[in-house]
């Protein structure tokens, strides 16, 4: 079986989701849910650790050798990629139980549920194939069911968000497939490594160049990289909580990856920052990103809105490390790609146990909360130093490789502005921390703790954040090895 | 090799920009859908235009041996992958713009209309 | 007991005395007597360590591979063990003194104030043994935020804009120039281990290094090097037991204790004397010792008063290790020690006065020295040291000092010293002379039966002062350890 692990990994949970779908029963399809995102960390650990030593999986779909068939390739960059989506779906589903029962209608959870796998079907087809065609079947499969996922929210608004999402998400699926095409007409291939070797023939075209910043401009809008985040406050915002705290930590996690798959495996790294110089919009696009919507986030009243304007801020860190274009950087962007999942995905489980209490999630309806919901803020404050990049959490680990990174460049004013986006994360942070525990709190409302079942899985995150700060070994040695075969070096 | 014997692609950019610019310049949300088809089908064309080979054939594999395999071989073919890829792309088309009107439809039952501009004011005024 | 397994508890105690703290709560008696047990028990281990010093031998103990290449871990010299003697004898003094102060003071969350107490300690321990740059981050970022919930105890808006400054500008100078400069060193350095002597020289052009001494000690913000000092006035709203342990001793020392150990244990001191930057920062510290001292005279509230004297004493400290030289170095690490006794010795009289006779203005304390002749008499020998003048410790540490900025060629640096001791003497001794030979106010409604503060504050104050004299007739170990810090 452990042969077939890459086409298993997608077909079990794309099996399960009409299964879910089916049984109408709230509880069963939760049950599949679970297991379904439990197959797939299974098999992403299969995977990562026959890859860890640098060893590239290739699966032939149905027997079809590459380029004719379709081509699942598995290496560190893509092992890494589906271990973090399917983590944090293992996570992320047994928490969704309680709180899609508050925030969804009954008659539609098993709806909800079979929306969810097949979400996390598309982020995991998108991270394991080796065809880029099927990449965006995958993106579309994804991204239709997060449209789906985020209208479920309760607020009216939620559909609006939908909406802006679809169009905004629609244009960038469209755009990579501009880019696609116009490769494939240059070359007549659709897999990524006949492509890596087929390009460089046809590289002086215009066609080439063109279906570059076409796949550039699709990424971008997909993984919200400012200017074009503009669907992602309002999505993440009014979104059912378990779906923010899934999408938030992979959705844009997988499209962080696409780019580094075309940027680095289709195009080169030689094509794509030398001849194309990317790294020069990319570098201030991000640099801009870290500043202004930290800024923005500091003025938020809506805390799930004021951590979804921090994602935005966050993924400028992650293409920072891109645009360096250099082993280091690269580490310390795929490394941010783990930590900031597990940041994003307590920060927003948090503020989940919050709604399903207080039923708000405003900061001044976080007044008193330390003592009432002690455990759910201890977690938010944990999250939250980590995206300070406070020492012995995660955030810190991926602070410290990016700064190196950047003074290794040279560009010490870099390295100055990372500093200064942390701190404004303190301020945003300490906005909320502040009311929750130095506010009094309103009397007789009779708010509790979270049930349990929602705070196991978001200590388990919480404990994440703290074990790989503080024992990053594994870590940096897969974003390490991920980063030198994206590089082309071997070590 | 002139402005015209391209004139398939041409006809994929204007209707590129056409969609382009309706789901960026219109208010209502289902002509936004719209433009966003008209954006999508723009570059099916693109695709199936690349499949097509001036003279070339139905791609109709024979499986015979001898003198008319002999002959096949020299046919020429239209590259039947484009349209393959575009069925699929069809197919995502279509759940994008069904996805996308019933949620207009929602939209439409909570704030009784489908124009941007009004929604945004219910809105600002909660 | 074995060192490594000494330097583990120091750090590992506190914290587990903190969970047994919040574990006892309902039962004060038994809650405070936890960490008054263990604050002993550390203090004798520490005290063990001497001897490991003496002999010279090496002890470093890695707990985890954080990344590859940096390790959490510990080590045993001398600057880090004077730091955690220190710290750890005055924990059990400060624990007695609030067990008098919060109760005479009717504070709430005692137990939640205990618990965070004595996290701060484990983490001061942290300071004082980590092995490198990372964990000495780590520790001071741990020791920021735990102090947190004692600076806002109250939980009023003054608290809360306190708070507000005690964050902002510690952890905007810790984040933006402590930790740039440590990877920053990394990067050149390939290492963050603290080697005796340093490891920078020649790793970086002299403009790098420059920077990254000038990043290091204005992001040291507990050094309070102006223009980042404000945080430390601001701490004053916390309750005195914090004050006097905290923003006297532990935080402030682990800020300037870090300038140290930067100093001799990163760029060494060859380097330091080599760098061009050096003398500039030898005169912002200079600069910030007169401008703290001419503070410290306009204040009427005494804890803002004393809260300014420290921000100018900590820059002698500061001061001691820009001059690069063995007596700047010896006179630095010792005035951590003499400071802490002597300012913990005020900070506890002032809160004293504040349990007894609910006074906070050094102008409405004329005559109360009648009533409370101990708490003043204390507050006179505690600034006795804080001036430097015998009998009491804190004239060794300025002796050394002032030896240090003439070995230095400092002439300007030594008159600084001087003017300021002044300074103090005024600005500090007015507040007993006044309590003591000046009539009450006229328009005091004092009640009649005021009277000395409870027992344990006044055992937690004749400890200290005494400790203070003591360390005139003998400096005895600070004065060895720091020999044995600058003889190779």
């Amino acid at each position: 079986m452990s042969d077939h692990l890459p086409v298993l990994l997608v077909v079990v949970p794309l099996i399960a989701a009409p299964i879910a779908a089916l049984i109408r029963s709230v509880r069963l399809s939760w049950l599949i849910a679970c297991g379904a995102s439990w197959w797939a960390l299974y098999a992403a650990w299969g995977l990562l650790s026959r890859v860890r030593g640098g060893e590239v999986i290739s699966y032939a779909l149905g027997g079809w050798p590459a380029p004719y068939g379709i081509e699942y390739r598995v290496d560190a960059v893509n092992a890494w990629v589906i271990l973090i989506v399917a983590a944090i779906a293992s996570v992320a589903t047994p928490y969704a139980y309680q709180s899609v029962r508050r925030e969804v209608e009954s008659d539609r959870v098993s709806l909800f549920y079979s929306a969810w796998i097949l979400c996390l079907t598309g982020l995991l087809g998108i991270s394991v194939t080796g065809d880029v065609f099927n990449v965006f079947v995958f993106l579309e499969i994804s991204s239709l069911s997060a449209y789906a996922l985020i209208s479920l929210g309760q607020d009216r608004r939620a559909l609006t968000s939908a909406y802006q999402y679809l169009i905004m998400g629609s244009i960038g699926a469209t755009f990579i497939v501009i880019g696609i095409g116009l490769m494939y007409i240059m070359t007549g291939t659709l897999n990524m490594m006949d492509l890596s070797e087929r390009l460089p023939a046809v590289m002086d075209t215009r066609a080439i160049p063109v279906a570059f910043a076409f796949l550039t401009v699709g990424f971008s809008l997909k993984l919200a990289l400012f200017p074009l985040h503009l669907w992602l406050p309002n999505a993440y915002t009014f979104a059912p909580s378990a779906v923010t705290a899934f999408i938030a930590a992979t959705a844009t996690k997988v499209a962080v990856y696409m780019m580094l798959r075309f940027f680095f495996t289709v195009f080169g790294a030689a094509f794509a920052f030398d001849v194309m110089q990317v790294d020069l919009i990319l570098l201030p696009l991000a640099l801009v990103a870290i500043l202004s919507t930290s800024l923005v986030a500091i003025h938020q009243q809506n805390v799930k809105r004021l951590l979804a304007y921090s994602s935005v801020a966050q993924i400028g860190y992650m293409i920072l490390g891109v645009s360096l274009a250099s082993v280091a950087g690269l580490t310390a962007g795929l490394l941010h790609l783990f930590n900031h999942a597990l940041m994003k995905g307590a920060l927003f489980m948090a503020m989940g146990c919050v709604m399903y209490r207080v039923g708000s999630v405003r900061i001044d309806a976080m007044a008193g909360l330390g003592k009432k919901m002690p455990w759910t803020m201890a977690a938010f404050v944990v999250g939250g130093l980590s995206i300070i990049g406070v020492p012995l959490t995660v955030g810190f680990i991926s602070k410290w490789y990016l700064v190196q990174a950047a003074l290794a460049a040279g560009l010490w004013w870099v390295a100055a502005l990372v500093m200064v986006g942390s701190l404004m994360a303190v301020i945003y942070i300490w906005r909320v921390v502040e009311v929750a525990y130095l506010s009094p709190a309103p009397d007789g409302d009779g708010v509790a703790e979270a049930p349990l079942a929602m705070l196991i899985p978001l200590w388990v995150l919480v404990a994440a954040n703290v074990y790989f700060g503080v024992n990053a070994g594994l870590t940096t040695e897969v974003a390490t090895r991920a980063a030198e075969i994206l590089m082309g070096v071997t070590s | 090799m002139n402005i015209l014997g391209h004139f398939n692609y041409w006809i994929v950019i204007v209707l590129m920009m056409m969609g382009f610019y309706t789901v960026i310049s219109r208010g209502n949300l289902v002509k936004k859908l719209i433009g966003l088809s008209l954006f999508q089908t723009s570059v099916f064309i693109l695709y199936i235009s690349a499949g097509k080979i001036t003279g070339g054939t139905a791609p109709i594999l024979i499986d015979d041996h001898g003198e008319a395999a002999e002959a096949a071989s020299h046919v020429l073919y239209s590259n039947p992958l484009p349209h393959v890829l575009i069925l699929t792309a069809i197919v995502v088309g279509i759940a994008t713009t069904a996805l996308g009107l019933s949620l207009v439809v929602r939209i439409n039952e909570a704030y009784g209309t489908v124009e941007e501009e009004v929604i945004h004011n219910r809105d600002e005024s909660l | 007991m074995s060192p490594v397994t000494v330097i583990l508890a120091a750090v590992l105690l506190p914290v587990l005395a903190a969970g047994l703290v919040l574990f006892l709560g309902r039962w004060p008696n038994l809650r405070e007597a936890v960490p008054i047990a263990t604050g002993t028990a550390l203090f004798a281990m520490i005290y063990s360590l001497m001897d490991v010093v003496r002999s010279g031998e090496v002890v470093r103990y890695s707990l985890i591979e954080v990344v590859p290449g940096v390790d959490l871990a510990l080590h045993i010299e001398p600057l880090g063990v004077l730091f955690a003697l220190v710290a750890s004898f005055l924990w059990p003094v400060t624990t007695l003194y609030a067990v008098g102060y919060m109760r005479g003071h009717h504070e709430e969350n005692q137990t939640r104030f205990f618990t965070f107490f004595a996290i701060s300690i484990g983490a001061a321990m942290g300071v004082a043994f980590s092995a490198n740059l990372f964990t000495l981050f780590a520790f001071y970022e741990v020791l920021t935020l735990c102090t947190f919930p004692l600076v806002t105890h109250h939980q009023t808006e003054e608290a809360r804009n306190a708070g507000r400054i005690y964050l902002g500008i510690l952890l905007t100078t810790s984040i933006a120039f402590q930790l740039l400069a440590i990877i920053w060193a990394w990067q050149v350095a390939g290492t963050v281990d603290f080697v005796r002597g340093g490891f920078l020289e020649g790793t970086a052009s002299p403009l790098v290094l420059n920077v990254l001494l000038v990043l290091f000690v204005f992001g040291v913000g507990k050094a309070a090097v102006m223009p980042f000092h404000r945080w430390l006035p601001a701490a004053m709203v916390a309750p005195t037991p914090v004050s006097a342990l905290l923003h006297a001793v532990a935080v402030v020392k682990a800020g300037v204790f870090t300038v140290l150990k930067v100093a001799v244990y990163v760029f060494g001191l060859d380097l330091m004397g080599e760098l061009a930057v050096t003398p500039w920062l030898a005169w912002t510290a200079a600069a910030t010792i007169l401008i703290g001292s001419l503070v410290a005279f306009t204040k009427d509230n005494l804890k803002a008063r004393l809260a300014y004297s420290t921000i100018s004493q900590l820059s002698y400290i500061v001061l001691g290790a820009m001059l690069a030289n063995a007596y700047g170095i010896i006179g630095g690490g010792m005035h951590i020690a003499m400071h802490a006794f002597g300012k913990i010795t005020l900070f506890f009289a002032a809160g004293a006065i504040m349990v007894a006779a609910h006074e906070k203005k050094i102008s409405r304390m004329h005559g109360l020295g009648r009533t409370m002749p101990f708490t003043f008499g204390a507050f006179f020998i505690g600034s006795l040291s804080i001036i430097g003048v015998p009998p009491a410790g804190g004239s060794w540490s300025k002796w050394y000092l002032g030896m240090g900025t003439m070995e230095a060629g400092q002439v300007g640096l030594l008159a600084v010293l001087m003017v300021s001791s002044l300074l103090g003497l005024v600005y500090l001794l007015e507040v007993p002379i006044r309590a003591f030979f000046s009539p009450p106010p006229p328009d005091s409604r004092r009640p009649d039966d005021v009277h000395e503060a409870p027992l344990p504050v006044l055992i937690a104050i004749g400890i200290t002062a005494t400790a203070t004299v003591a360390l005139f007739v003998n400096p005895g170990p600070f004065h060895e350890l720091m020999t044995l810090l600058v003889t190779p």
